[in-house]
């Protein structure tokens, strides 16, 4: 058994007011510096602000990074096609709950 | 004992398919079932299966050494790596880093392609790759806070430098507030490093069980009402269920169905935090004795009201 069954881990919100930096953003999601830049460059990411020259990403960004590149890997999708499947996506997801509330 | 599997089957392509037909196969089947894009049930086991036939199948060694096996076997049948086996083949490319991998795959090309990725990736030794997963839970953990107990499967490289998948379970305090989509980070529960140093953190996507009540959107949350005819009419003070406990809630006089009340800050406790809305839905009482056959007949004649009026009869 694991000591960390018995003992409640604390878990720490990554949210909107989570800022993190490019370095972070390659560490968590595992990708190189060159999809962050090309990501952001195709719209796919969006900087929140910059600090001492560092681009600084919202916690949001962590998700979309790595759809963006799981579906640039998986899918063999150019950036094009990874900006607009994940548009249709939120899209998608957005009708879906819409359609929730109207049942 | 692993189980043969049959990576020309699952990739639907025969056994003399071409590099472009297997290359359109996986394409069209990783579309379908991409775990991001797809929601059939089982998409995430389907797309793991298509990416491991086309790991093999796209690598012409890989094929061949695939291809001097398979002759012999049939899918499902027990399955172990003759002896001598792979020792002809050198294995190129990289493979996908971290993938999990079925233990016929592993007992094949585990080494090999693990190696590879390793290799490839290599950011700090010292430092433990991040782990992600996700989990949904209920939205009153959101709502209150409170520690959940998580049953998360991860993938863990056995005694033997297998790449195995292991269920460890973790209670987590879920930070209140919390919204589907967003991470909670467990500081230290992702994997070991490979040197001494820091292990990796874990990360958990949270998404929402469906709630019976309420509809979550965002960080609002919604409720349907149900309402009688005269109280949308005339006005009333009706009882209703909000996240924070039952409350007296005013419905204005001449509401009507789809009418939205809202509750200021009454939604998910994020930061700033949501709206609680009610959404009024009239309940129309049973005209199913004389008495309400008359009540019913009273509001005919007192009112004239065509329902129809925009439809231009």
């Amino acid at each position: 058994m694991s000591p960390t069954q018995d003992q409640v881990l604390q878990g720490i919100l990554v949210d909107e007011s989570t800022l993190l930096s490019i370095d972070d953003l390659c560490r968590i999601c595992a990708i190189e510096r060159s999809h962050v830049v090309a990501f952001v460059e195709e719209g796919v990411l969006e900087v929140a602000a910059v600090d001492a020259e560092e681009w600084r990403f919202r916690g949001g960004a962590l998700r979309r990074a790595r759809i963006a590149a799981r579906l640039q890997r998986d899918l063999e999708l150019n950036l094009v096609g990874v900006a607009l499947a994940l548009d249709l996506m939120d899209e998608i997801e957005r009708l879906r709950r819409d359609l929730q509330a109207r049942r | 004992m692993v189980e043969f599997k049959d990576y020309y089957q699952v990739m639907g392509v025969a056994r003399d398919a071409t590099e472009a037909q297997i290359k359109q196969a996986y394409r069209r089947l990783a579309r379908k079932y991409h775990p991001d894009v797809s929601k059939e049930k089982d998409a995430e086991a389907r797309f793991k299966e298509v990416g491991e036939a086309y790991e093999v199948l796209k690598n012409p060694e890989k094929r061949a050494a695939y291809d001097q096996l398979g002759a012999n076997h049939r899918p499902g049948e027990d399955f172990r790596p003759p002896p001598d086996w792979n020792s002809d083949f050198e294995f190129s490319g990289a493979g996908r880093g971290g993938a999990d991998y079925s233990d016929f795959f592993e007992s094949l090309f585990g080494a090999q392609a693990r190696a590879q990725s390793g290799r490839r990736r290599g950011f700090h030794p010292d430092r433990g790759e991040d782990h992600h997963a996700k989990v949904m839970l209920d939205l009153e953990a959101s709502l209150t806070g409170g520690s959940r107990s998580l049953t998360l499967r991860m993938p863990e490289i056995d005694a033997e430098g297998r790449l195995a998948s292991k269920e460890r379970t973790l209670n987590v305090q879920v930070p209140k507030g919390i919204l589907p989509g967003q991470q909670i980070r467990l500081a230290g529960q992702g994997a070991k490093p490979l040197e001494p140093g820091k292990p990796g953190d874990l990360y958990i996507e949270v998404e929402f069980q469906p709630h019976p009540l309420y509809h979550v959107d965002g960080r609002d949350l919604s409720l349907e009402l149900p309402v009688a005819p005269w109280e949308a009419a005339l006005g009333a003070s009706v009882k209703t269920p909000t996240p924070g406990g039952v409350v007296e809630l005013k419905i204005p006089p001449a509401s009507h169905a789809g009418s939205k009340l809202r509750l200021k800050g009454r939604g998910i406790p994020a930061n700033p935090p949501g709206d609680f809305y009610v959404i009024l839905q009239i309940a129309l009482p049973p005209a199913n004795d004389e008495k309400a056959k008359a009540a019913y007949a009273a509001m005919a004649a007192a009112m004239p009201f065509d329902p129809r009026a925009g439809l231009r009869l």
